[in-house]
């Protein structure tokens, strides 16, 4: 890897937001990339969906991220040039490739993978001694122990040993309810944090029963919220787990368990922060995914910052929300570990005076590993290594997952459920976790696991009528775009096979598809019955598990299908959420 | 990304929550002495406004008069149904002199999901599970002096399929 240093140091300085005074200018040309300005009275570190990659890693940001309606051309719903225009950032600089999918193998081969554990922590600690003892925080926004084959595996126990040793102090969860509750708790037993989440609660059923809850009164079942002292001022966390648990994922997991957005619980849990405890500062720990913070920010008073996850956006700068009784800072800050965000406030008392907001992108490069921290991953994974580094296969292309509607990594998955399960469909689900390959690496058992590993990788066979194939489509597409985020769950459309349809993302449900049609050109039947597989599926499944399906596939030897995804968009003309073709 | 089976049972399920004073007669399964009995002792059953198929013929077949949003009317429900065959939606108010809290479902073959006649005196609060077939709007209406007031929120039923 051939890597220009000179590059990274003319990346322009991070994005500085204040609420209050109009952005400042971006550029510190001679500073180092990772030398920030000092500035305020606390720090607090955010990480979030770094989705178990414990090592550095590739990950190409979407070409396709639409917003409609309200949302449309509006962070976080901007790609490409568009996005590049909108923050300031200069094309061919190192955040171009951190923050966007612009050129992106070229970048790739001249700036090299972005996170790791051992990285991560060389910049955190950097970041927490030029602050004084006391004075700063590190949090986690979920979605910490699971993504990689290592972690499930683990069932999430090794992503609890690198957080104690990274030093996070507070995380809110959405992943790692799908390891069930036992296994939930038994890491929270050995999580030297707080796991923080408003939102979750007994069902009626599991409260008569006397099912175990932080506030049996209330039925919470988690802490909701933390108050740290920070140089003398008192900051209150909040937790927000994401909210769709059992409804996005099998509710097998959590059947004591309700979830929901729960704002007006929320509202009285701020107001009982400000009022009663007369805390400084209120940070919202979000699990939402942008949108829903937004929308949240505009209803919900009393928030200084909404540090946002799940929908995995890497938005350089804070948006500023008005609502009745003031503004509210919405950030998302990436996944994968690609990021660091540094959320520098001056407090005042009661309220926040100031606030500098910087989202780093972590360039595995530039940062000596922690040799502590890197120990403990090769410790962590030497018992798997082998079967992790087995060679199954090679990258074709450039492999990735993240966009609305396919990847190309997606449509290898589904190539392999069509080759290997015989059948004339193939449903796939739209993950935005999953790193990427570059054309010509060669693909291990460790990379086939980060595209699949999750707690239910059974694969199906069923048949389903064309008119149920249309529904399941109609549904999962307004998932995705809903013009009420409420009503969104923060996932990309399945990823389909054997299956072109046209997608019209601005209709409402029900109007959106059209035009289905299988690979040999017919019309897709309302009555008619076809072979459909895939995987991850909310019901219990028997099938082998995705991951060895890819893998048999892989190795087949069968010749990559390279045609281009069978989505047509319309109605998207203009919108900056997508750049070239789907 | 399996469907949802959307077998929908003509008896409704019903969970009355709490042990407020409440009257329930929207049990479609009720016997008919029970139900002239009850007819003796409180209004008549609204037997015809359980077999209508729209809101507005419900509103019109048990009411009569028009309903008019009221902020008052505080319903709770979530925005989309972990569970379709049993959503949590539940009705508090503080609008005076309360006498009957009903529940609509837009999309449910049948309409009205039930009544509850509010003795005076009993505080005008109401939880229950709905059974829905699908994505639905879910209207409570509250009559109070004499007037009819509402609020409605939209509840997804969904086939799950997940994300970030």
């Amino acid at each position: 890897m051939t890597i220009r240093r000179r590059d990274f140091l003319t990346l322009a300085g991070a994005a500085t937001l204040s609420a209050s005074l109009p952005r400042l200018a971006r550029g510190a040309d001679n500073a180092g990339v990772y030398d920030l300005e000092r500035f305020g009275n606390a720090r607090i570190l955010h990480i979030t969906d770094t989705h178990a990659q414990l090592r550095p890693v590739f990950f190409r940001e979407p070409s396709v991220n639409l917003g409609v309606g309200p949302m449309q051309g509006n962070p976080p719903h901007l790609v490409g040039r568009a996005f590049l225009d909108r923050f300031g950032i200069r094309p061919d600089s190192a955040d171009a490739y951190a923050f966007t999918c612009v050129e992106f193998e070229k970048a790739a081969g001249r700036f090299g993978k972005l996170g790791g554990f051992a990285h991560l922590k060389t910049l955190i600690d950097r970041l927490r001694s030029e602050v004084s003892s006391g004075r700063s925080l590190l949090l986690d926004g979920g979605d910490l122990w699971q993504g990689t084959g290592l972690a499930n595996t683990m069932q999430g126990a090794d992503m609890v040993d690198a957080a104690n040793l990274l030093g996070i102090e507070a995380m809110t969860g959405h992943w790692e309810f799908t390891y069930g509750e036992t296994v939930l708790r038994a890491n929270l037993e050995r999580f030297k944090g707080e796991f923080l989440a408003q939102n979750v609660y007994l069902t009626e059923e599991a409260a008569f029963n006397d099912a175990k809850a932080f506030d049996p009164a209330s039925g919470r079942v988690f802490k909701p919220s933390i108050i740290k002292e920070i140089g003398g001022h008192r900051v209150a966390i909040i937790g927000q787990a994401f909210p769709y648990v059992p409804i996005a994922h099998p509710k097998r997991f959590t059947p004591d368990w309700k979830f929901g957005i729960r704002d007006e619980e929320l509202q009285k849990l701020v107001d009982a922060h400000r009022n009663n405890d007369k805390v400084d500062a209120v940070i919202l720990l979000s699990h939402n995914g942008m949108d829903v913070d937004l929308k949240l920010a505009s209803r919900v008073t009393g928030i200084d910052v909404i540090l946002g996850g799940h929908t995995h956006d890497a938005v350089p700068q804070p948006i500023a929300v008005t609502n009745a009784a003031g503004v509210t800072l919405v950030t998302n800050a990436g996944s994968n570990g690609k990021f660091l965000a540094v959320l520098d406030l001056e407090l005042g008392k009661g309220k926040v005076k100031d606030v500098r907001y910087r989202l780093l992108p972590v360039f595995s490069e530039l940062l000596r590993p922690d040799p502590a921290m890197q120990a403990l991953i090769d410790k962590i994974r030497e018992p798997q290594a082998a079967l992790l580094n087995d060679k199954v296969g090679v990258a074709d292309r450039l492999l990735y997952r993240r966009g609305n509607f396919s990847g190309s990594m997606d449509q290898l998955i589904c190539d392999a459920l069509l080759g290997e399960l015989n059948v004339e469909i193939a449903l796939s689900p739209g993950f935005r976790w999953g790193t990427t390959a570059l054309a010509g690496q060669p693909l291990t058992m460790e990379d086939v696991l980060a595209q699949t590993a999750v707690t239910y990788p059974e694969t199906y066979v069923q048949t389903m009528t064309g008119g149920q194939i249309k529904d399941v489509l109609e549904d999962i597409c307004d998932n995705l775009f809903n013009a009420d985020p409420y009503y969104q769950q923060g996932g990309d459309m399945v990823r389909v096979g054997g299956l072109h349809y046209t997608c019209t993302p601005a209709e409402s449900v029900g109007k959106r598809i059209s035009d289905l049609k299988l690979d040999n050109g017919r019309k897709l039947e309302a009555g008619k019955r076809y072979k459909v597989a895939g995987w991850a599926s909310v019901n219990e499944q028997t099938g082998a598990p995705i991951w060895d399906v890819v893998v048999r596939h892989l190795r087949s030897g069968k010749p990559p299908n390279r045609s281009p995804p069978g989505v047509t968009l319309k109605g998207v003309e203009g919108n900056p959420g997508i750049a070239g073709h789907v | 990304m399996n469907t949802m089976e959307n077998d929908f049972s003509a008896t409704r399920r019903l969970i009355l929550k709490g042990a407020g004073a409440l009257t329930l007669i929207g049990l479609g399964i009720v016997p008919l002495d029970v139900t002239k009995a009850l007819a003796a002792a409180n209004d008549k059953y609204p037997e015809e406004a359980f077999k209508q198929k729209s809101d507005a013929d419900v509103i019109k077949t048990l009411y009569g008069k028009t309903a008019e949003p009221s902020e008052k009317v505080k319903m709770d429900a979530p925005e989309i149904a972990e569970n379709g065959a049993v959503v949590p939606v539940s009705v508090t108010t503080t609008l005076a002199d309360v006498t009957s809290i009903a529940f609509l479902v837009s999309e449910n073959p049948n309409v009205l999901i039930a009544k509850y006649n509010i003795p005076a005196g009993t505080l005008p609060s109401v939880a229950n599970r709905i059974k829905m077939a699908k994505t639905s709007n879910v209207t409570v209406l509250v009559e109070a002096g004499g007037k009819l007031y509402s609020a409605a929120k939209e509840v997804k039923v969904t086939v799950g399929g997940c994300g970030g």
